[in-house]
């Protein structure tokens, strides 16, 4: 079985966001980068799978500047067999994204596709959901746990209210929680490996996808901040200040 | 032009979140409908036909609705898109698992979580964790959009209308998916989504023994929801449900407690907008306090028990 892993790289997530001064976008210039936390879970999902004896091969895709290679190469020292860049210095939406993933599934025929929920710069929670779409395969959102058996994924989801476990035919989409499972670190020696891994670069042009933005970012702003208050010095007094702010 | 609300409900219940979503779609036309889709739910499309401003509730109904599959939803909303120019639908787990597909189908860009509505092209919208605000216009004719209903008030009234109930077939289920179980949390207090007041606690509580020991009674006291951390729901405290933040559950009650919660970046992207915070942490250095209106330091194991004394 072949698993199709997409992978973005995003301001790291341990990084203070900063709005840059002409509202232009956020300041990406010198900062952390990293693997977006939820592609990490995604990937480290595959290897399991791959050590479980379920899957053969592992396919890391990532749409982006020529510095995601370093993104890809995170995903084949976690375990990943080889890597896909589709270079490009713009920012694509997640409709042409899940277009360019699309044609990169019918050229490389997966079993089964895992990717994050959603990608802690966008926030968006698009991506998995209109590739599942344009591909007309099953979709899996939001997992918490997979089980893979008789050609059908088992999924369990964090949905509002608990858990929804859907049983979906492969093909199919499969989008992380946090709490799939936890990524391991990566060893020196695996990360010497990685380097040796394959890794081909394509561009958008090799694809016949419109990436022609749908949205015109006007400008981005700060939200309005929330200034501490008072500290109080018990109980009593902490009781008696919600009554005179009339919430309790 | 013409905007399509889909109603969040609980099977019983319509949502607070749906009146909510139809307050923001009242800010872009007055031609509003209401769809109301699941198995048995008559009774939620006749309490959606009484919202003000509403001017006719579709209902769908079929046992396969009722598992709430994203591909049997998002045929059924695309089916019908074709009247609407916005298809708008409250950013609960449902409507972020069905939106993007019916976005897809009809191949238009998928407006994630709107917060503000600036005019019928230009909409704002939270990006890193809500760290930033994102004022977009769309080029789209049709747009399709998840509303996060935190950010808007519910329509003053919730007995003004009578719009009339018209019912729509449900379209045949797609064989790729199927529903194998689920596991709901059942409990007796107000949904976190909705409550008024929301008691959350976070990895400092330890066991889920403690965390119930500690956290529930404070709710009940309160008549509050409880919500958690996720290093709280990670940790088994708390059950999956309950994680308020970037990745977890948006909340903005009235009054906000975090008990022996950090304050990480991740949390307050789902509490910041809280009208009032209060913060229990011993570490007086704790980011949370940054945004508590007020600030408790001390030992949530005298500082808890005090409270439930104080509260009387
Ligand atoms: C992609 C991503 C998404 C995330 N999404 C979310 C999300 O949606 N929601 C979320 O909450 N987190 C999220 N996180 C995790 C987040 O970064 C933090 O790790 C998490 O919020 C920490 O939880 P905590 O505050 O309970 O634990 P900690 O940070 O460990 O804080 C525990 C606090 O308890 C205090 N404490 C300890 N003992 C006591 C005591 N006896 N009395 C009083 N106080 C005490 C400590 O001083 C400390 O401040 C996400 C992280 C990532 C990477």
């Amino acid at each position: 079985m072949k698993i199709l892993v997409p992978v973005k790289r995003v301001l790291d997530y341990n990084v203070k966001v900063r709005v840059k001064a002409d509202q232009s976008g956020v300041d990406l210039a010198n900062v952390k980068m990293s693997m977006n936390p939820f592609d990490e879970i995604a990937v480290e999902e595959a290897v399991r799978l791959k050590e479980k004896g379920i899957a053969t091969e592992i396919v890391a895709v990532s749409i982006g500047p020529a510095q995601a290679k370093d993104t890809i190469i995170t995903a084949l020292t976690i375990g990943a067999d080889r890597g896909i860049l589709i270079q490009t210095d713009q920012d694509i939406e997640p409709l042409a994204v899940a277009k360019l993933l699309k044609a990169v599934a019918e050229a490389e025929q997966p079993d089964l596709i895992i990717m994050g929920k959603q990608a802690i710069d966008g926030d968006n929670n698009a991506t998995g959901q209109m590739l599942s779409t344009l591909l007309d395969w099953p979709q899996a959102t939001f997992a918490s746990k997979v089980v893979v058996e008789n050609g059908e994924a088992h999924v369990t989801r964090e949905v509002d209210g608990g858990l929804q476990t859907l049983g979906v035919k492969l093909p199919a989409v499969i989008t992380t929680d946090l709490r799939l499972n936890e990524p391991r670190y990566a060893s020196l020696p695996n990360i010497m490996k990685a380097k040796k891994k394959p890794l081909e670069i394509k561009a958008i042009t090799d694809y016949a996808v419109d990436v022609v933005p749908r949205l015109k970012v006007l400008k981005v702003t700060e939200p309005p901040k929330r200034t501490a208050g008072i500290k109080v010095a018990d109980a009593a007094e902490l009781v008696a200040n919600l009554k005179s702010a009339g919430v309790l | 032009m013409a905007v399509l609300v889909i109603a969040d409900h609980d099977g019983a219940h319509l949502r607070d979140t749906t009146n909510k979503t139809l307050t923001a779609a009242l800010q872009l036309s007055t031609d509003v409908d209401v769809l109301v889709y699941g198995d048995g739910v008559q009774s939620i499309a006749d309490a959606a036909a009484k919202l003000s401003g509403v001017r006719k509730v579709l209902l769908s109904q079929s046992a396969d609705l009722k598992q709430d599959i994203a591909e049997d939803v998002a045929a059924l909303v695309t089916g019908l898109a074709a009247n609407y120019d916005v298809v708008a639908i409250p950013a609960s787990s449902a409507g972020k698992n069905f939106a993007p597909r019916v976005a897809a189908l009809l191949d238009v860009s998928l407006l994630s979580d709107v917060m503000e509505v600036v005019d019928a092209n230009t909409f704002v919208r939270p990006i890193y964790a809500g760290n930033a605000l994102e004022t977009v216009q769309t080029s789209e004719a049709k747009k399709v959009m998840t509303v996060r209903t935190t950010a808007f008030k519910a329509a003053a009234e919730a007995e003004g209308g009578s719009a009339t109930v018209e019912t729509v077939a449900a379209p045949a289920s797609k064989a790729g998916t199927r529903f194998i179980s689920e596991e709901k949390v059942v409990s007796d207090r107000p949904e976190l989504g909705a409550a008024k007041i929301v008691v959350s606690g976070g990895r400092a509580l330890g066991s889920k023994e403690e965390f119930d020991a500690v956290i529930d009674p404070l709710a009940d006291k309160l008549g509050a929801a409880v919500g958690a951390s996720r290093a709280a729901v990670d940790a088994g405290y708390a059950p999956n449900d309950y994680q308020v933040g970037q990745t977890g559950k948006v909340v903005a009650p009235a009054l906000y407690i975090a008990v022996g919660i950090s304050g990480a970046i991740q949390h307050l992207a789902g509490m910041k907008d809280s009208k009032v915070i209060v913060a229990i942490n011993k570490d007086p250095e704790a980011p949370i306090f940054s945004v508590a209106d007020y600030g408790l330091v001390a030992d949530y194991k005298t500082a808890v028990p005090d409270l439930m004394k104080a509260l009387g």
